[in-house]
């Protein structure tokens, strides 16, 4: 553990409510009698269902096939009946419902067929890949990016460094922890497939200092491996960010818009490692994990090894708490979570924790007071962007100054919202902007769709009154030289007529000539 | 007097000829300010700014004949982005030529259809799919809701339907505190 | 050569034409609500400046002056600047029809910009040379250019701002002008005299 680490800018220390919930040992939660399994649970096109309302699946079995190459396919966490496809109430900022396939668990909880993997190395890196899409694995830290493309950075790169991210550092958190206490095989079995999809040549195990049991567990799983390097790296806030980390780690920075992949780094969360690890040695695809359920609203809070679709009702009773007692319930943590519309919404692949608010027992609203322009958040933002700028221009609806002062580089920490005296909700402010943004040039993209469109409707109806008008005049001129035509044919009938009727005349004159000569002859 | 006359005319005429050169060397052709201004109008070409298409209504605002709050589906964003590009004092829509509404999409009551092609006819971007005798359709990803094609229907079949939101048009709005503060000015 | 960097820093920074003298105030306050249009305005101004501040020297020193016309003075100085604003507008409109629409009245305007006239009598009356007229009106143009610049910076991030409804637009912009003027002033004591 002799490597250098390098520093990034700003980072808070929040208080950490971490030891809450490690008390307790991994529990598995009850089974469900209903699991509702959104779509929509990655990053990507929503996967398309596969069973129909009223059939029977089996544990493990395929319910929805990944639509397109950014998708991830679902999977029926236990044995049981499709009750319902269709719109349900899902754990989404917006409050929307979308389309859920429900379950009601038959209590079997039987298994379907598993193809475990006897030695991954047998395996080219693709085929890995592939077994690792079909098991709807996606990031666990809480992005949902499909790993199996993580996996996959294409022919011309190479990538030097893989980073397992066991820092979890956001406030009352401790799933990674726990995992990394309780299963550290699993962990470092999942990164060595990784290793072996990627062909990476390093691996580097990155664990926050507040952690100490974690880092005693997993660097003992690792010794046997000279490749695989565990690093204990400073608490801090948000270590655990991707960019942030690997800045800490190798000393380089992501370029601005860009993928870790260009300077051949890739980071995978520990879950997600041993959710990889499950799917290659099991044969079983992603349909647990642990989730962190805490706060005051349960008197006991715990990590449960949960199936996916749970309600999240079910689990604040399972850890002591009342439902009906809920002020709030935040999907995530107090500094990246989202607050839930609802109680009783599922939990998908990307919960890693259930904040929950007892309604007594509620934060308290602070006031929103006018911007001092005090540079505190400028202090504090890990990316080194101008939060106060950002804020401005936003208000101001100069987005494109904005995007200019590198809008789209904020990872919403939420570092400058934590520092600000006023208590700014600066965080909503760049949300917002960015979907602005975004509407804008989509409907940018339309417009010129549009208008290419309307030009060339103009310009099809001009040349077909050209064409009219031409053929217009092509028939005038047919009609007239066949007019013409028609005259000379009736000239020379008429003059035909005449020279008829005129030799007509002329043979009765002689007749008339003859006959009157024969009277002359005949008197004589 | 003689001479103050004759220098100032020949200083006069001197600057003249070479402003008479200058006007020959640095002749403008077209106006690409019109291609700017085209360039940020939503291109529906409904005709509510009362000019016949979205490119007289830029040429207008070129010639500074007409203002730039005469757009209701390009609303305020247009407003604010010609105001912009023009620096001038951004204004709120003239209540003349309509009022922002939220966009919708035209759709056709299919057992309502005659099939007469009037609506094909008066769509501006071939939007509407469909001959004579046959049946007509929108073609959604197309339609701008410019509402062209609802006059000359002979049986009122088509419907303009707002686009439904859902999470991937969903986007975070303002916080409340700001929206309360605009509602306020 | 200090007399030249002397002329140079007298009239960018000790007496600023726009803050210090009061001079050019139209195009200061008009043109400065957006960066683009200022640093168009302050680019087609130094052209302008310089010049007429070249050309007026040598009406005046090879023209008004041999033939005792010295009371046309004003009149055929008005005549140089309106040619070469003339001049600068076709330009403009050739190269950049957006500058040109944006900046619109503005560009005419640069004619009756007292700094532009007043850089021409302030050479005849400082009794300036070829060199020293050229340098002078460069210098008073960078001085200009300078401040429209920031003042355009400043007004950008004031729109921005959370001013009181009573203030908005010109209210706040001229007292930023004003205090803009007040910190000008602490360049009093750099040049002597």
């Amino acid at each position: 553990m002799s490597r250098r680490l390098s520093k990034f800018n700003g980072g808070v220390h929040p208080p950490q409510h971490k030891t809450e919930s490690t008390r307790l040992a991994i529990s598995t939660a009850q089974l469900p009698k209903r699991l509702t399994l959104p779509l929509h649970q990655h990053i990507g096109e929503p996967a398309q269902a596969l069973v129909q309302v009223g059939d029977h699946v089996l544990k493990g079995q395929q319910i929805a096939s990944a639509n397109g190459y950014v998708s991830s396919p679902i999977h029926a966490p236990t044995s049981g009946t499709v009750v319902a496809i269709g719109e349900y109430p899902i754990p989404h900022p917006s409050a929307l419902n979308a389309d859920c396939i429900v379950i009601e668990s038959d209590g079997e909880d039987r298994w379907g067929e598993r193809m475990a993997v006897a030695d991954y190395h047998d395996l080219s890196p693709s085929a890995l890949r592939n077994l690792i899409r079909e098991a709807g694995i996606v990031g666990l830290g809480g992005a949902g990016f499909p790993s199996y493309i993580k996996l996959n950075p294409g022919h011309d790169k190479v990538i030097k460094t893989l980073i397992l991210n066991g820092v979890e550092c956001e406030p009352y958190i401790t799933c990674d922890d726990i995992l990394m206490r309780e299963r550290p095989q699993e962990v470092i079995a999942g990164l060595r497939i990784a290793r072996h999809a990627l062909q990476a040549e390093h691996c580097i195990i990155a664990i926050e200092d507040n952690k100490p049991q974690a880092l005693a567990a997993i660097s003992a799983a690792a010794r046997d491996y000279d490749y695989i390097e565990v690093v204990q790296v400073p608490t801090l806030y948000p270590q655990g960010s991707e960019k942030q980390l690997i800045k800490v780690l190798t000393g380089q920075e992501v370029p601005s818009n860009g993928l870790s992949l260009q300077i051949g780094v890739v980071s995978l969360n520990v879950g997600t490692s041993a959710a990889i690890q499950r799917a290659i040695f099991h044969g079983e695809p992603l349909l647990s994990r642990i989730i962190t359920i805490t706060g005051n609203g349960v008197d006991s809070p715990r990590n449960l090894e949960t199936l996916i679709g749970t309600g999240m009702e079910e689990l604040v009773s399972q850890c002591d708490g009342d439902p009906e007692q809920l002020g709030k319930l935040i999907m995530g943590g107090p500094m990246m979570g989202f607050a839930l519309h609802r109680t009783d919404l599922p939990v998908i692949k990307t919960t890693n924790c259930v904040l929950s608010y007892h309604r007594e027992q509620m934060p308290a609203e602070k006031p929103v007071l006018p911007c001092i322009r005090c540079g505190a958040c400028m202090d504090a933002c890990p990316v080194e962007l101008l939060p106060q700028q950002l804020y401005w221009f936003t208000r101001s609806d100069e987005l494109d100054k904005a995007q200019d002062h590198d809008l789209f580089d904020c990872i919403e920490c939420g570092c400058c919202s934590y520092v600000c005296p006023s208590n700014i909700p600066l965080v909503q402010y760049y949300r917002f902007a960015k979907g602005e943004i975004w509407i804008r040039e989509r409907e940018r993209e339309k417009a010129e769709l549009a208008r290419q469109r309307f030009e060339f409707r103009q310009a099809r109806i001009e040349r077909r009154k050209a064409e009219h008008g031409s053929r217009r005049k092509q028939k005038a001129r047919a009609d007239k030289q066949r007019d013409a035509k028609r005259a000379e044919i009736q000239d020379a009938v008429e003059r035909a007529k005449q020279r008829r009727e005129q030799a007509m005349k002329q043979a009765g004159q002689w007749q008339q000539e003859r006959g009157d000569d024969k009277q002359d002859n005949t008197q004589q | 007097m003689l001479v103050a006359i004759l220098s100032l005319s020949l200083l006069a005429l001197a600057l003249g000829l070479a402003l008479g050169f200058a006007a020959v060397r640095f002749k403008v052709e077209g106006d690409p300010l019109v291609d700017k201004i085209d360039a940020l109008l939503p291109q529906t070409q409904c005709g509510q700014c009362t000019y016949p298409g979205c490119r007289p209504y830029a040429t207008a605002i070129a010639n500074g004949e007409a203002d730039i709050n005469q757009c209701p589906p390009g609303g305020e964003a247009t407003i604010h982005a010609l105001a912009d590009l023009l620096d001038r004092e951004p204004k709120p829509l003239n209540p003349d030529n309509g009022v922002e509404k939220p966009k919708t999409l035209a759709v056709i009551d299919e057992q309502t259809c005659i099939g007469c092609t009037l609506c094909i006819q008066a769509c501006p971007v071939d939007a509407i799919l469909g001959a004579a005798k046959q049946m007509h359709t929108v073609i959604a990803d197309e339609c701008t809701g410019c509402e062209l094609c609802l006059p000359p229907c002979p049986v009122d079949c088509i419907d303009m339907v707002p686009i439904e939101q859902d999470i991937m048009t969903w986007k975070w709005s303002l916080p409340e505190v700001e929206q309360v503060r605009e509602s306020d000015q | 050569m200090t007399e030249y960097v002397l002329i140079l820093v007298s009239t960018v920074l000790v007496n600023n034409f726009v803050l210090t003298k009061f001079l050019g105030l139209c195009p200061f306050m008009g043109v400065s609500r957006k960066l683009e249009t200022a640093t168009g305005m302050a680019l087609a101004t130094t052209f302008v400046l310089t010049l007429s501040s070249v050309c007026s020297y040598l009406v005046n020193h090879y023209l008004l002056v041999p033939l005792n016309l010295e009371y046309l003075r004003t009149i055929s100085f008005i005549l140089v600047i309106a040619a070469v604003v003339q001049f600068t507008e076709m330009v403009i409109h050739k190269t950049s029809p957006l500058l040109y629409q944006v900046l619109g009245i503005f560009l005419p305007l640069i004619t009756t910009n007292c700094a532009v006239l007043g850089v021409a009598l302030l050479n005849v009356q400082q009794d300036f040379g070829f060199l020293q007229s050229a340098v002078y009106g460069f210098g008073a143009s960078v001085g200009f250019s300078m401040v429209l610049i920031l003042f355009a910076a400043m007004r950008e991030r004031i729109t921005a701002a959370d001013v009181p409804v009573a203030f908005r637009g010109p209210p706040i912009a001229l007292i930023t002008a004003g205090l803009m003027s007040m910190a000008f002033m602490g360049f009093s004591g750099l040049v002597k005299g």
